[in-house]
């Protein structure tokens, strides 16, 4: 059927989509304000088969055992940076990570930070 | 094994330095030769989520792009992690240059000596932005050698902005490229650190 041909308007790249299906077309986190550096960190007992998550979910929370990035879970689990946002904006809400927003934690003026920073990579 | 709630341990500070330069400059191979893991790899699929897009709809009406970048992890200490981002190579992605220098420490630009002007877009953003950088330049296997000083002229580079040698491919000079950066951020924006 020619209605169903796809047109310049309505076709769309399947890779496209496809983060979008996983997060059931969202493309915003609930909550928060994840960039590529947010670390996230799974707090509390491990959901039970009825608490209603996706296995891109539970990927996370075994991911972020160990405190992990927006980045690093993206890569790890080959997903865009903004599925995985809003797939932990999910989890945030319901107290599974906890999470931080770098933008207001690092203070570049900190000369603290500078040191441990130099501290560490001289220890390499 | 999770946390239970009461022992939630706090989390490390992220920190985000990074490292541009032209299209093969050597930005992956030093992300990967100070990394502690292979260098990852991440996606932005650019849908302008900065104008609201909030349903599928609207994800249909645009034309999207994916970016990807290059990246890896130092843990330092229970209290920081850095991460070092490989700018994405065309500068038509300058939307996530912005996300990627929002808040960083600093950006080491990779210069190739036989291409030179490659880096020139890099140092442009970085003073225009007023975020910290260093010049490294990468020695190459059979790359026309330069005096720094020679470097520093074609670069037009103000003399307060640190330029050195280095050899990306290895880890202790990608190191030390990474110390003279996190030196000279803590001149311009903390206070001086040592020598």
């Amino acid at each position: 059927m020619r209605g169903d041909e796809p047109t310049d308007e309505n076709w769309v790249d399947p890779e496209i989509i496809r983060p979008y299906v996983v997060t059931r077309g969202r493309t915003q986190p609930a909550h928060g304000r994840f960039d590529l550096i947010s670390m996230a960190l799974a707090v509390g007992p491990p959901p039970g088969p009825d608490a209603g998550l996706d296995p891109e979910h539970l990927r996370i929370l075994q991911l972020c055992r160990e405190p992990k990035s927006v980045a690093e879970i993206a890569a790890y689990l080959d997903l865009p940076a903004g599925t995985v946002r809003v797939l932990l904006g999910d989890l945030f809400d319901r107290e599974l990570v906890s999470a931080q927003e770098p933008r207001s934690e690092v203070d570049m003026h900190d000369i603290k930070m500078y040191r441990a920073v130099l501290d560490g990579l001289r220890s390499l | 094994m999770a946390f239970a709630r009461s022992e939630r341990p706090r989390l490390p500070t992220a920190i985000k330095i990074l490292i541009a330069g032209g299209f093969g400059a050597g930005k992956t191979t030093m992300v990967g030769a100070v990394s502690e893991t292979r260098p990852l790899r991440t996606e932005e699929v650019l849908t302008d989520r900065s104008i609201g897009v909030d349903d599928i709809t609207s994800v249909e009406a645009k034309r999207t792009t994916t970016v990807a970048m290059d990246f890896g992890r130092i843990t330092l200490g229970n209290d920081y992690v850095l991460y070092l981002f490989g700018t994405p190579g065309q500068e038509r992605f300058w939307f996530v240059w912005d996300e990627l220098a929002e808040g960083s420490l600093g950006a080491v630009i990779l210069a190739d000596t036989r291409r030179l002007a490659d880096c020139f877009p890099s140092v442009d953003y970085f003073e225009r932005r007023g975020t910290p950088f260093v010049v490294a330049v990468n020695c190459f296997d059979g790359s026309p050698s330069f005096q720094l000083d020679e470097v520093r002229l074609a670069l037009q580079l103000d003399p307060s902005i640190p330029i050195v040698m280095c050899d990306a491919r290895k880890r202790d000079s990608s190191r030390e490229v990474l110390i003279t950066l996190v030196k000279h951020s803590a001149r311009l924006r903390a206070e001086p650190v040592g020598s």
